[in-house]
């Protein structure tokens, strides 16, 4: 066993602990101000933790999907295109057909709506959309799928609390298999 | 293209021990005959061994006149020109890219840089290594920011390990055998020596509060995907991954650095990595919810499926090696585990009525790719060829039948790239005419 894999195992069994193996690594990170953290951290717990300031209707997300060519990877009404539809969604306890893995039939949060939406769209231009956009646009697709009303804002203290359809339907592999 | 056919054994002096049906040896017939087969290769001698070896040398152009200049990279033989990946995005559409690794056409068990496979959202990124940083914060002492310089002067550790998609072998879950190559069928796994910094090294320097359970991986590339995995697993055999097979990190498998979690499935393995974020539970993500979780036939969804488990597929002969009249062959294979090492192959030539140990090719490494031999002396008759990989955990690679008794019956039969089923790991049959042509068969 090398001294690194020694290390890994005594980190395993004290958990948290620092252990004194590590003194010889050079230790070259550069401490980050908790300030500085927040252009870093854009992750959000499916509590609502790390959702920005900022608020978006279904009617003002139709407005920026329209205006930012959503239509053409996800069909006009998110009915579907390249990239997949986002609205629709059968039964998933079904064998005669593929059941697809939509937001409405699937997801179990509404809080990974809103990260990925930032994070990754749209494709051409990922990263450029206003938090009250990204807002908007969560709320026009959770209202597609009449999952919210049609007037509902979506903000740091709504989002978090809608209720997918599909949030109890999933079981947990791990620790099982791991 | 066919498979070479080895006239170096003598069965009229030394009869091969059959061990299974249809013509499968004992090891003996590649272990004692190593250096014959072996010499018979480097010569080229194809299926006319024996009156090529009469034949006067001719020179060719290049005993008689000097070569090129040593290239600075060197690339593969002009001959070689098909041995490349096939790209389910070659103009990079709003969608995944795959690239397959072609496993028919190499040997051994490390994957090539250019050829490892890749599953990228928004294709393959340029990183400036001078302006990337890891940050590491969360449930920490101190959260800390790592240049890739500073990362190139810790204690560095190697390990080969295969990487897998979870979508990999997922034709072999449609309803009628969906004919495919290797590459297609199997082309999203690979197996690299990767060197860098344990993860768990860092994680000492930054200071883990115990409330930490879980750790968020992210990507620095257009979709910036994240990933929440144990932190057990950092503890255990995580690594900063900084150089594959001896250079720095290719572009398309996330230079200038990416996550290494042996034996877990790939998209954990997070390229282009810039963040990690040690959380109390996990984040949710995208990669987590709709992708990468398994719907069971109540409607229910494994979520947090982490290891690829045991796997094996016939590598030579598959469909498009053909093989050239009743004789001695080579059966040989990759298999792997995520839960350790490859204990047994075996292999049967007769859709699995009889089965014989295959001769795993040393070392058997624990998460990469173990390949197996078998000595196969064919009659010329149809047969079904089938390996079982066994890994040291005890799990046995389970049949088609078994396995979809547990997933559920599949639904249909789609196109070849579709992903209906994750981590699939049914064993593969290749059906054999009396051609010696090769297709994907269910037995």
């Amino acid at each position: 066993m090398s001294m690194l894999e020694k290390l890994a195992v005594s980190l395993a069994l004290t958990l948290g602990v620092s252990v004194a193996g590590a003194a010889d690594a050079p230790r070259l990170g550069q401490p980050i101000a908790p300030n500085d953290l927040a252009s870093w951290d854009i992750s959000i717990g499916p509590d609502g933790s790390g959702l920005p300031l900022g608020s978006g209707t279904p009617s003002q997300g139709a407005a920026v999907y329209a205006a930012h060519g959503c239509a053409a990877c996800h069909g006009e009404k998110g009915s579907g295109g390249p990239s997949g539809p986002l609205v629709g969604g059968g039964p998933l306890n079904t064998t005669d057909r593929d059941p697809v893995k939509l937001i409405g039939n699937y997801w179990p949060y509404a809080t990974t709506i809103f990260d990925y939406t930032r994070r990754a769209m749209p494709w051409q231009q990922p990263k450029t959309l206003t938090n009250d956009e990204v807002y908007a646009l969560t709320a026009y697709i959770l209202a597609l799928n009449k999952i919210i009303g049609e007037n509902d804002a979506m903000n740091a203290e709504t989002l978090p609390k809608v209720k997918m359809p599909n949030r109890d339907g999933f079981i947990s592999k791990y620790p099982e298999k791991h | 293209m066919s498979m070479r056919k080895n006239r170096t054994h003598d069965f009229a002096s030394s009869p091969p021990e059959p061990v299974a049906g249809n013509g499968l040896l004992h090891r003996r017939a590649l272990l004692e005959r190593g250096v014959m087969l072996a010499g018979a290769v480097a010569t080229g001698a194809g299926s006319q061994l024996a009156s090529a070896s009469a034949e006067p040398l001719t020179n060719g152009p290049w005993s008689l006149a000097p070569g090129v200049p040593i290239p600075p990279y060197g690339q593969p033989s002009k001959f070689e020109q098909k041995v490349v990946r096939t790209l389910s995005n070659p103009k990079l559409e709003p969608r995944t890219s795959g690239a397959r690794t072609p496993h028919h056409l190499l040997n051994g068990t490390i994957t090539p840089n250019g050829l490892h496979f890749v599953v990228a959202r928004g294709g393959e990124t340029e990183i400036d290594p001078d302006k990337h940083r890891l940050l590491i914060h969360g449930l920490v002492r101190q959260p800390m920011i790592y240049t890739v310089d500073a990362l190139h002067r810790y204690p560095m550790v190697s390990r080969i390990s295969f990487v897998e998609c979870g979508g990999n072998s997922a034709p072999l879950y449609s309803k009628e055998p969906i004919q495919g190559n290797v590459q297609a069928l199997h082309g999203l796994c690979s197996c690299a020596e990767w060197t860098g910094v344990a993860l768990a090294t860092l994680l000492d320097e930054v200071g883990v509060d115990p409330k930490a359970k879980w750790f968020i991986a992210e990507g620095a590339d257009l979709p910036t995907m994240n990933k929440s995995i144990p932190l057990a697993k950092a503890m255990d055999d995580a690594m900063i991954a900084l150089y594959q097979n001896g250079e720095a990190i290719n572009p398309s498998n996330g230079y200038p650095m990416r996550l290494l979690l042996p034996g877990y499935e790939g998209n954990m393995n997070v390229k282009w990595l810039r963040r990690i974020k040690l959380v109390d539970s996990p984040v949710m993500a995208i990669n987590e919810t709709k992708q990468y979780t398994i719907l069971r036939p109540d409607g229910k969804a494994w979520q947090f499926y982490f290891p690829q488990e045991v796997k094996s597929f016939i590598t030579h002969p598959s469909p498009g090696l053909s093989i050239k009249g009743p004789g001695f062959y080579e059966i040989s294979g990759i298999s792997f585990s995520g839960n350790g090492r490859i204990s047994k192959v075996e292999v049967s030539a007769d859709g699995g009525k009889s089965w014989a140990q295959a001769a795993r090719q040393q070392p058997v490494l624990s998460k990469a790719f173990t390949r197996f031999r078998m000595a196969w002396n064919w009659d010329g008759g149809p047969v079904i060829l089938q390996s079982r990989a066994t890994d040291e955990a005890g799990n046995v690679q389970p049949s088609r039948e078994a396995f979809i008794a547990e997933r559920g019956p599949p639904r249909g039969t789609p196109n070849v790239a579709a992903f209906t089923m994750e981590h699939c790991n049914v064993i593969t049959s290749w059906g054999i005419n009396p051609k010696g042509e090769v297709s994907h068969v269910y037995a």
